[in-house]
């Protein structure tokens, strides 16, 4: 019955993907990490989205506090008021984060990391190390604070035939809540003449208003205008760089409607000085540099580009940087092509 | 007087239109082009790590066609080529393999049609009505045939000697995405029904759904189909990874919360008239359509009303309901013009009735966000403009 395909997994392969850590502590590295380097790589690496003290940043996941609100109206789930197990922090952290840069840190950061995030939580004190060889030893708040699927027992017996009224099922029906009143819902346009560019008909999805499709044909048009360039770059080179601004994307946002997220918008960053975006929260060093007069040129990006933190050593920007020269150059063609 | 799109010659009766070299791959024509996947945008930090929704208040049928159907990544969607595809299954496995997409075409392959829910669905209408449009609130959904290999078949390729005892084993799959997006599945399920599929109605996955191969777990929680799927781990234990206990569980009133809700129960929704599908005609004679699903077998009916749950009557079902897919129904009736508060009822084969909001909110208090399964009402008002409402009990 056995067909014989594929091939052996080898040991180093297996090594390579078989990451994950379970509650009993299998799967953890040998290594350990303290809440006092666990600060310092957690405020490098992570307060970024998840704010210095694990409190969070805007929509980005809370990793500390809640204590006590799982029975409220709008419970705080973290780390500490809710995930049953350590494992899963140590887990995800070394799996997947940071956000967009998954997979950099060595087992001991992220122990430090766990270690830190603990520390949040008053979970352990500031002289904490936490190790492979400790790590079962921490109590989490909620671990008991789960039951499994209990629907059978608890639902499945009222929600029936039997139970299933259809005529005089109640006597009054009024109106208790409308969704007009909240009004979160997205507006979306609603003319077919948008979407004679499919591209712009996304992007331009909620600029327009139901009410008025008259005006959003004009919006349609408005936007190819605006990405007329005017400087002059290597268009094949920029869509090479365009492919490797992925890696960026998960905070700079560029183009038409671009918004500042975690990082700032780079609209017009090429030969701009340095934090050109007015409304964005840049690090000490690079507000130094903007008044110093610096202006983001093809060799001061590149050797930004390199070693983000090199060249400013407080900028937020987490990102390890680029290892490859072309990779580098592609990239800051790309930006030139957004830059208008 | 007589009509001048028929007493006129058009300009398309007369002059040519497209080539078939004018499209190699096509489509919608461009006044279909509303019909697209939509995003709430304070839902989440960052699009990269969010949802948008199916735009089923415009699709009839069945079937969502791949382009339209929602999509939620954890880190992204990546590009992955066939080429540089692996799927590795170790752990308590006689011999642990890596596969190419190559070593999979050559498994005997499946083909079924089942629906996908995000847990999510409906997630945001927990506390009250709060999204207007079927879109909005029960667009986390789409429904596919998918042709593949069943896990089954590569979990004995394998060798399952070296788990000994199966029925407390489990599944552990991973994605070959930054979030990888771990999730234990009981070895029970993965032996039943799970496919390791590599395309949809017919065609290569979308990357936004996994290319080259996603996993298939018919009936539960969308989160669990693991897309771009690398490793199937068997293991002793569950996992117990960041999806499946800081997310995607239940907190009840009183502060506990469920694990392991899998599975996705039986659901409804009046797709039209809706928010975003007003009645335009007027008077007369009236389509009222949905669509309705149980991740716990088929439907087997569907009970529209009206008047906001005083009387139900039994809507028509377009074909006998199939195990865990999408169900049409149409109620064929005549509008009076007068205000109308819709809801449709799901029945499953189990005997399960799709429960009202009021009904689980009792049962689960309100701090949940996962499994809302209960009926919506639109408030269609005599203009035929309708509205996402709660109604009293």
């Amino acid at each position: 019955e056995k067909l014989g395909l594929g091939r052996p997994a080898l040991p180093e392969e297996i090594a390579a993907w078989n990451l994950d850590v379970s509650p009993n502590g299998d799967g953890l590295p040998v290594g350990s990490g303290s809440v006092e380097d666990g600060e310092m790589i957690f405020s490098e690496n992570c307060a970024v989205c998840h704010g210095e003290f694990a409190e969070g940043v805007g929509n980005w996941p809370k990793l500390a506090g809640g204590d006590g609100t799982l029975a409220d109206k709008d419970p705080l789930k973290t780390v500490g008021s809710y995930w049953p197990y350590l494992s899963t922090v140590y887990d995800y952290v070394r799996r997947s984060m940071p956000f967009g840069n998954a997979q950099t840190m060595t087992d001991d950061d992220v122990y430090a990391i766990t270690a830190y995030i603990l520390y949040s939580n008053y979970i352990v004190e500031d002289d904490f190390v936490l190790s492979n060889e400790n790590f079962l030893d921490v109590e989490m708040p909620n671990a008991g604070g789960f039951v499994v699927d209990d629907r059978g027992e608890s639902e499945y017996g009222i929600f029936t035939e039997a139970n299933a009224c259809y005529h005089d099922c109640k006597d009054t029906v009024e109106i208790t809540k409308r969704a007009t009143v909240l009004d979160v819902t997205p507006e979306e346009e609603g003319t077919d003449q948008a979407a004679a560019e499919p591209a712009a008909a996304t992007e331009t999805e909620v600029a327009a208003v139901a009410e008025t499709p008259a005006e959003a044909p004009a919006a349609v048009e408005d936007a190819p205008a605006e990405v007329v360039t005017a400087m002059a770059f290597d268009a094949d080179l920029a869509a090479e760089g365009e492919k490797v601004f992925k890696k960026c994307k998960a905070c700079h946002q560029v183009g038409d409607g671009a918004k500042n997220r975690t990082g700032p918008v780079l609209n017009g960053v090429f030969g701009a000085p340095v934090a050109h975006v007015g409304d964005f929260k840049y690090s000490s060093d690079m507000m130094g540099a903007h008044d110093a007069g610096t202006v983001w040129d093809e060799a001061h990006l590149a050797e930004f580009l390199a070693k983000p933190k090199g060249v400013y050593k407080k900028t937020k920007m987490t990102f390890a940087g680029l290892k490859k020269d072309d990779e580098i150059a592609a990239v800051i063609e790309y930006l030139k092509s957004v830059s208008q | 007087g007589p009509d001048p799109l028929i007493t006129e010659k058009q300009d398309w009766a007369m002059s040519t239109g497209a080539g078939v070299d004018e499209t190699p791959y096509g489509l919608p024509i461009k006044y279909e082009g509303d019909v697209i996947r939509r995003n709430v945008p304070w839902l989440t930090a960052d699009p990269i790590s969010s949802i948008n929704f199916t735009p089923i208040h415009a699709l009839d049928g069945t079937i969502t066609p791949q382009g339209c159907a929602f999509e939620r990544h954890h880190s992204g969607a990546i590009e992955l080529k066939k080429e540089d595809y692996r799927l590795m299954i170790n752990g308590l496995v006689d011999q642990p393999l890596v596969f190419t997409y190559e070593d999979l075409e050559r498994f005997p392959r499946v083909n079924h049609t089942y629906f996908l829910e995000c847990a999510a669905n409906t997630g945001m209408e927990w506390a009250g009505a709060q999204l207007n449009g079927s879109q909005f609130t029960h667009g986390m959904i789409h429904n596919m045939e998918y042709s593949g290999v069943t896990l089954r078949t590569l979990l004995e390729e394998a060798g399952l000697d070296a788990a000994g005892e199966l029925k407390d084993k489990w599944v552990y799959v991973e994605g070959a995405d930054a979030s990888s997006n771990g999730r234990s599945i009981p070895m029970e399920k993965a032996l039943d029904d799970c496919i390791v599929a590599f395309k949809a109605n017919g065609e290569a996955l979308r990357m936004e759904h996994g290319y080259p191969v996603r996993l298939v777990v018919p009936g539960w929680e969308g989160n669990m189909w693991v897309k771009w799927l690398r490793r199937i781990e068997v293991t002793a234990q569950a996992v117990q990874s960041r999806e499946e206990t800081s997310k995607y569980t239940d907190t009840l009133a009183d502060g506990t919360s469920r694990k392991w809700t899998w599975v996705m129960d039986a659901k409804s929704v009046v797709t039209s008239p809706s928010p975003q599908m007003p009645i335009t005609h007027g008077k007369g004679p009236l389509v009222i359509t949905g669509l309705a699903w149980s991740g716990r077998g088929a439907i087997t009916g569907v009970d529209v009303s009206k008047d906001g749950g005083k009387t139900w009557e039994k809507a028509r079902l377009a074909k006998p309901g199939e195990k865990m897919a999408l169900t049409r129904f149409y109620l064929d009736t005549e509008w009076n013009g007068e205000e109308m508060l819709l809801q449709s009822r799901a029945h499953d084969e189990t005997g399960y009735v799709q429960p009202t909001k009021a009904q689980l909110r009792e049962v689960r208090g309100e701090n949940s966000v996962y499994h809302n399964n209960c009926i919506q009402t639109w408030h269609v008002n005599t203009n035929g403009e309708a509205e996402n409402v709660e109604v009293s009990s």
